[in-house]
């Protein structure tokens, strides 16, 4: 009888303990197979159709995102651009893109001077570990943007579907 | 399945002070990307648009998207400019419709 | 697994299938909430009700609790008055015993039973939008206020049933709650807290389930993931391990609606 030994990480999971087999049955596959998906590419146009051929410079945005997120399904998000919101001078628009999600898009603000600030709280769906890229309009035509990487883990202890 | 809001938005400001607004809805934000138990994809039904109005003058917008959180959640800030009414409305998928609105006083 | 990875192993594994010794309670004064274990941003969706979303749920049950079932019976209110004074405190000592019945029921079996015998009206099916919204509203008069189930002659009996089913190792895993909630709450599994298992805030807006749901709800997914027998929602086991957990967590305030991941 040729058995195989356990891949090494289960291994060791088996060895601390019965909890982290436990976690390793539990897990189930959040997506289905063959669905469809953004990729870098996509996500890309999806920025472009926005954009258009303007140069996009990095900066002036903060984002507010757990670098480790507790629940793919509401992951807090707070987004804050420098601005003096003034009638000459403001955020026209934010738009906030996933790679991996779905659809590369996630939600559009439009603004002006009368928001007084760019800060924008919300929530939203992260499918994976992926890159979250914020794009800012002003209102001068230029752009910018910043992104950030996010850790998405699941819940443990899952409902029969 | 009425749609049940909460606005926060503060009763009283001072002229020209930038206030915070948070707003929650209830909606389920179905993706339609999600399988049934047959496997049949559940079709999309989301709210797809947010607009907040000061006075009937637009302020704030947002487009949603599948990805955003069910029971959407959004905080962000106006400039308090008058006395008067802040109303906020949502529209989606099936014809969804909702509207809140609160009064302001501006001093 | 090959003989010689059983070997290799050996000592481990002996560990792991020993008996282990009786296990100990977590201190009263080291008792946490899940909220405790929660990332700073899950724990800011609870601390506002503009941004927690139970509270939709409670604006729901307020209005359900202003409503009357028709066929001329009284509203809750009716009879209630304003939940405010009226359910203060109420929902922090359930489940109760009902000496009617001869056995606790839970806040959402005792909403049912004032339906059936004083409005006349059906019951809500347990985990249907209008009792979750319910039990929130009159969970939500409680918010602040320190857990105190009764723990006396009549009570007793079923509080060491549901001990018992927390310390039992049960289920494909041969797991008990205890071995994690008690012993290892500290830790993790697969990247998630443990957590002590306190049912602090409950009903809660679990954002696995993106809505708002029972502590049945939440305990049948501990027992799917220990590959353990699911009792059916509201039965009696289940309202005697929630019996248990609530006097494991008295003193410690309710905070419902609660935000969990």
């Amino acid at each position: 009888m040729t058995d195989t030994l356990p891949p090494i990480a289960t291994r060791r999971r088996f060895l601390i303990g019965a909890a982290g087999f436990a976690g390793g049955i539990a897990l189930v596959t959040m997506l289905p197979a063959g669905r469809a998906a953004a990729t870098p590419a996509s996500m890309q146009a999806a920025i472009v159709s926005v954009t258009g051929n303007a140069t996009v410079n990095q900066g002036r945005i903060k984002i507010d995102l757990p670098p480790l997120v507790e629940n793919g399904n509401a992951v807090p998000l707070g987004l804050s651009v420098e601005s003096p919101m003034t009638d000459a001078d403001h955020v026209k628009a934010i738009h906030v893109f996933t790679e991996k999600n779905p659809q590369p898009n996630v939600v559009s603000f439009q603004l002006g001077p009368r928001a007084g600030t760019a800060n924008i709280s919300t929530r939203m769906r992260l499918a994976d570990t992926q890159l979250v890229v914020v794009v800012a309009e002003m209102s001068d035509g230029t752009f910018w943007r910043d992104e950030i990487e996010v850790v998405v883990t699941m819940a443990a202890c899952l409902e029969e579907s | 399945m009425a749609a049940r809001a909460l606005i926060n938005v503060p009763p009283k400001a001072k002229r020209g002070e930038v206030i915070g607004i948070r707003s929650l809805i209830s909606h389920e934000m179905e993706t339609g990307f999600r399988p049934n138990a047959t496997g049949q994809l559940i079709p999309r039904n989301i709210i797809k648009e947010f607009v907040c109005t000061y006075n009937g003058v637009e302020v704030f917008r947002a487009e949603f998207f599948p990805a955003m959180s069910a029971n959407p959640f959004v905080s962000f800030t106006t400039v308090a400019t008058e006395s008067g009414t802040i109303t906020m409305t949502w529209a989606g998928d099936n014809g969804f419709h909702a509207t809140e609105s609160v009064a302001i006083t501006v001093e | 697994m090959t003989r010689m990875w059983i070997w290799r192993n050996a000592a481990a594994l002996a560990i792991l299938c020993v008996a282990f010794p009786a296990i100990a309670e977590i201190p009263l004064a080291e008792r946490k909430s899940g909220y405790d274990f929660m990332a700073r941003e899950t724990r800011a969706m609870q601390d506002d009700d503009t941004s927690n979303a139970g509270m939709l749920w409670v604006l729901d049950g307020e209005a359900l609790w202003n409503r009357e079932p028709g066929a001329g019976a009284k509203s809750c209110a009716g009879c209630h008055g304003d939940a405010r004074t009226s359910m203060k405190g109420v929902a922090a000592r359930y489940p109760a015993f009902s000496p009617a019945l001869g056995r606790p029921v839970n806040l959402e079996q005792r909403i049912n039973l004032c339906r059936a015998d004083r409005q006349q009206a059906k019951p809500f099916a347990y985990e249907s939008k209008d009792l979750l919204a319910l039990t929130a509203f009159v969970g939500r008069q409680s918010r602040g206020e320190p857990i105190a189930v009764a723990d006396d002659a009549q009570t007793r009996k079923f509080i060491e049933n549901g001990r018992a089913a927390f310390t039992r190792r049960q289920g494909q895993l041969n797991l008990s709650c205890a071995q994690c909630h008690d012993d290892n709450s500290d830790g993790r599994l697969a990247g998630s807290p443990l957590t002590q298992g306190q049912p602090t805030g409950y009903p809660i807006y679990r954002l696995e389930w993106q809505n708002l749901g029972s502590l049945h709800r939440r305990l049948r997914n501990c027992l799917t993931g220990m590959r353990a027998v699911t009792p059916a929602l509201g039965a009696e086991d289940l309202v005697e391990l929630e019996l248990y957990l609530m006097w494991r967590a008295r003193g410690m305030p309710l905070e419902t609606p609660g935000v969990r991941p």
